[in-house]
């Protein structure tokens, strides 16, 4: 069964690389909390792990002890591991989910056992037969392997300075859980969630990340099945069956693997109509034509609003006619973009300018300077 | 033999009931019946074993005088010997031959299509009103590669810089498929073609060459070049938007054809450069095809003959193996593959061949896709999906299982006024559609024709564009091959399987 779900979402980005904690992000995600019920929160966070940089950092989640000897094994035969550890909790913390509506809410509301969480800091040791495969190939391949033929292990993200965070809950519980406060990045995202139904299954929460590309999504995608069907004769296995996950590869088929400029790739996403085409100056008319020809199978469509976020820069777009929310905000070089204005008002109360982006018209912050990298982890 | 008396055992089909007290004589239905099923003995007369059912004498009569009933004649009931085998069995031993067929395999085998279902929006995605917001059905028939670059210009814009394969544009994703001059009329193919150029689409020359009065719609015509080769030149390839290779047809997969010489009259025989009176044979393979090696040497010739403008399609019959089949015609360089099931209609064909040779449309498209996926060259052909595409529902089906574009023939007569009397091989078509008698053809005017067929395509446009508007999204690609959005019913494990859908309920 595919999971559907509407949620809310809220991305930060620092343009100037100035690192600052996650407690921004948690508060802007409280004020959405009607636009989640407590079935899956999360966070993406950029530049958390400076001293580790060079090293990509895998944050997995297991079903059980058995299942993490089995993927440690296989992690530590593909990989060099500098560091392992338990990701840090909040063990007080207690998550609960929303049952129903419930006239008895106290009562209705069962605790949510977490399960195992850690994070590895890893290079690749690739075989000789595999020196030729880029490192990024390389880790893609081995989380679509874990993902695919571990069963009861899932890799939440692996990206280099990068973590995701995230579960079944309330997104402002599992960011007390997760301690998001003591992280510091250039860059977040954060994501509440409402599924119509529910897998509660922390590996279905999002953002849903490859390597350094995080993404978070509101909305539904009605294209999902020929989305799916293009991106397996590329080798990708969605095996999530969720909107989200899909929407991850297109942009790293689009942008990693074919090279396309983020603007051109998004175009190929959420492209103009065939109307506004016809009226282009010749270049660009040819341009999108062959993007509407050779991608068309890797059009979005449905109701969408998404962010993505890769270490140098943040993303969100609409899909073609607006179905979903979408306001994006500034203030210096702080750029917001979220589902609602007052999740950034509350963080940022008085922006330089807050405007609700058109139709495929997508808002794009990338870095200016390096980022800041002092120590990140108190 | 006939039976002693000179009387065939062959029954009457239908008989015409003539209403003497409406009639007033006027001898119109006389004149009009192509078949001769009526006379004049002191009033109309039908003579029942001529009457086809083609109601041409029923839409002529002003008065309303006339209706077609089936022959009251019994047989004994038996459910294995129908009366259609027995006077199947009687019609051979009285004649020797081949027992003659036209339209497509008639037989109840499952038809799919009525046992898939479409999904639709509900609540947590918005379902878009066509009427209200853009609705995008444009099509592109041709190569593409897996992926483009791009180059940055000088003033910070980015240009193509890879070079697309040359593909051709449907306004929507319909075509008329291949009937050639000789099984259907000239004032038919003209009909065809005008309502192509408006509608955006494109009409098949079929086998047999381009009539000059046809040139002027060359941007929206395919040309054929099959097995007989008939009126292909440099000049026919070169007047085209597209070009098809012509490997097998759905109603009679495996098997030529025969333009008997009666039917070549003088236009026929100026496009098909034969004489006046000469049997026109296409032999059952490409003589110069025994292999898919030399597929590919065809296909390049073609291409090298128009100097790669022209995309180059292979149309086959749906057969066993038709996935690996279409494989080949992939890696041997085609830029479209059309494949026609085997309710795929002719204007003549051995009737066991037309009703028990190949495999439903459905099945072998989605075999086709499915393959082309698993190979990773999906992208590197467009698929036709053809044989039986009734409806728009049947279309739409056919483009979420995965056709880039249906072609249809027998739908696209029938709004020319066909009847489905099935009698195209005689060339007595009362509704001047599949006959050459300059006295019938003249019936049909290329004008009324080519209105009908604009407005069967832009219906069917419409009910796409409604159904992708209830599926929640606004461009065709978005469904094609989007077999999510489907399910069947009543199927089993293996139809689905095959079909790549989950059943209802799922």
């Amino acid at each position: 069964m595919r999971e559907i779900s509407g949620c809310g979402h809220i991305g930060i980005f620092d343009q100037s690389g100035k690192l600052y904690d996650g407690e921004l992000v948690m508060r802007a995600i409280a004020a959405m909390h009607e636009r989640g019920n407590g079935l899956g929160g999360g966070f993406a966070v950029y530049g958390c792990y400076p001293e580790y940089r060079d090293y990509y950092a895998f944050h997995l989640i297991f079903d059980d002890e058995h299942v993490r000897k089995e993927a440690e094994s296989f992690l530590e035969e593909k990989f060099f591991i500098e560091y392992a550890e338990p990701i840090p909790v909040e063990q007080s913390k207690r998550l609960y989910t929303e049952k129903s509506s419930g006239i008895n809410p106290e009562e209705e509301r069962p605790e949510i056992v977490p399960p195992l969480l850690w994070r590895y800091f890893a290079k690749t040791q690739k075989s000789d037969s595999e020196k030729h495969i880029s490192d990024d190939d390389y880790v893609v391949s081995m989380v679509m392997h874990i993902n695919e033929k571990i069963d009861g292990a899932y890799v939440i993200s692996s990206g280099k300075n990068m973590g995701v965070f995230k579960g079944v809950g309330y997104a402002e519980d599992l960011a007390e859980f997760f301690k998001i406060a003591d992280y510091r990045g250039y860059a977040w995202v954060g994501h509440t969630r409402f599924p119509t139904n529910t897998p509660g299954w922390w590996g279905g929460a999002h953002p849903f990340t490859l390597l350094d590309w995080a993404v978070t999504h509101n909305g539904e995608i009605s294209s999902y099945g020929i989305n799916k069907r293009h991106l397996e004769m590329f080798g990708y296995k969605c095996t999530l069956m969720t909107d989200t996950e899909v929407m991850t590869y297109i942009l790293d088929l689009l942008i990693r693997r074919h090279k396309l400029p983020i603007e051109i790739a998004l175009k190929a996403v959420a492209p103009p109509f065939w109307k506004n085409i016809d009226r282009m100056p010749d270049e660009e008319r040819e341009l999108i034509k062959a993007l509407r020809m050779v991608y068309g199978s890797l059009m979005v469509n449905g109701p969408f609003a998404i962010i993505f976020a890769w270490s140098r820069g943040m993303v969100g777009i609409n899909d073609r006619i607006k179905l979903r929310p979408m306001v994006a905000g500034v203030k210096g070089e702080r750029v917001f973009i979220s589902s609602e204005e007052s999740a950034i008002r509350e963080i940022c109360p008085e922006p330089d300018r807050v405007w609700n982006p058109r139709a495929g018209q997508p808002v794009i912050a990338e870095l200016k300077e390096e980022p800041e990298y002092a120590v990140s982890r108190k | 033999m006939p039976f002693p008396g000179n009387k065939s055992l062959i029954q009457p089909k239908f008989r015409q009931v003539i209403n003497k007290e409406l009639c007033r004589r006027c001898k119109r239905c006389i004149l009009s019946c192509g078949f001769g099923a009526l006379k004049f003995e002191n009033g109309v007369v039908g003579i029942a074993e001529k009457c086809v059912a083609c109601h041409r004498c029923v839409n002529v009569c002003p008065e309303g005088a006339i209706t077609i009933q089936f022959s009251e004649l019994s047989y004994r009931p038996h459910s294995y010997w129908r009366p259609d085998i027995i006077e199947e069995l009687y019609c051979q031993a009285e004649t020797g031959g081949v027992v003659l067929a036209s339209m497509g395999n008639e037989r109840e085998f499952r038809s799919y299509f009525d046992h898939i279902v479409i999904d639709a929006c509900q609540v947590t995605n918005p379902s878009i009103d066509p009427l209200r917001e853009p609705m995008e059905l444009r099509t592109f028939i041709g190569r593409k590669p897996d992926k483009i670059e791009v180059e940055k210009t000088h003033d910070n814009h980015y240009k193509l810089k890879t070079k697309l394969p040359r593909n051709v544009v449907l306004d929507t994703p319909i075509i008329f498929g291949g009937m050639s001059l000789g099984s259907i009329s000239l004032q038919a193919q003209k009909a065809l073609a005008m309502a192509a150029q408006r509608c955006g689409i494109l009409m098949n020359s079929g086998e047999g060459g381009l009539h000059k009065e046809l040139h002027p719609y060359a941007e929206h015509i395919i040309v054929q070049c099959a097995s007989g080769r008939f009126g292909v030149n440099r000049e026919y390839l070169e007047r085209s938007a597209m070009i098809e290779i012509k490997i097998g047809q759905g109603a009679k997969p495996g098997i030529g054809g025969h333009l008997p010489g009666e039917k070549v009259t003088a236009p026929i025989s100026e496009t098909r450069m034969i004489p006046i009176g000469t049997d026109a044979l296409s032999p059952a393979p490409h003589h110069d095809i025994y292999s898919i090696e030399d597929l590919r040497q065809l296909i390049f010739s073609l291409k090298e003959a128009t100097r790669y403008e022209k995309p180059v399609c292979v149309k086959i019959s749906a057969v066993h193996n038709v996935a690996a089949i279409a494989s080949g015609i992939t890696r041997a360089g085609a830029d479209a593959i059309y494949i026609d099931g085997f309710r795929g209609g002719t204007g003549a064909a051995p009737k066991t061949v037309r009703d028990n040779v190949g495999i439903p449309i459905e099945l072998a498209l989605a075999a086709v896709d499915d393959q082309l996926r698993r190979e990773g060259i999906r992208n590197q052909v467009s698929l036709i999906a053809a044989g039986g595409i009734r409806t728009a529902g049947d279309m739409i089906k056919a483009i979420g299982l995965g056709a880039d574009a249906v072609a249809i023939c027998t739908a696209a007569l029938i709004a020319l006024g066909c009847h489905m009397c099935q009698q195209c091989h005689t060339g007595n078509c009362s509704w001047g559609i599949a006959t050459q008698r300059p006295e019938l053809t003249r019936r049909l005017d290329p004008e009324w024709g080519a209105e009908r067929l604009v407005n069967l395509v832009n219906a069917w446009s419409y009910e796409l564009k409604e159904v992708l508007g209830l599926l929640g999204v606004n461009a065709v690609e978005s469904f094609r091959g989007n077999r999510e959005r489907l399910r069947g019913v009543g199927l089993n494990e293996v139809e689905l399987r095959i079909l790549g859908i989950k059943h209802a309920g799922e």
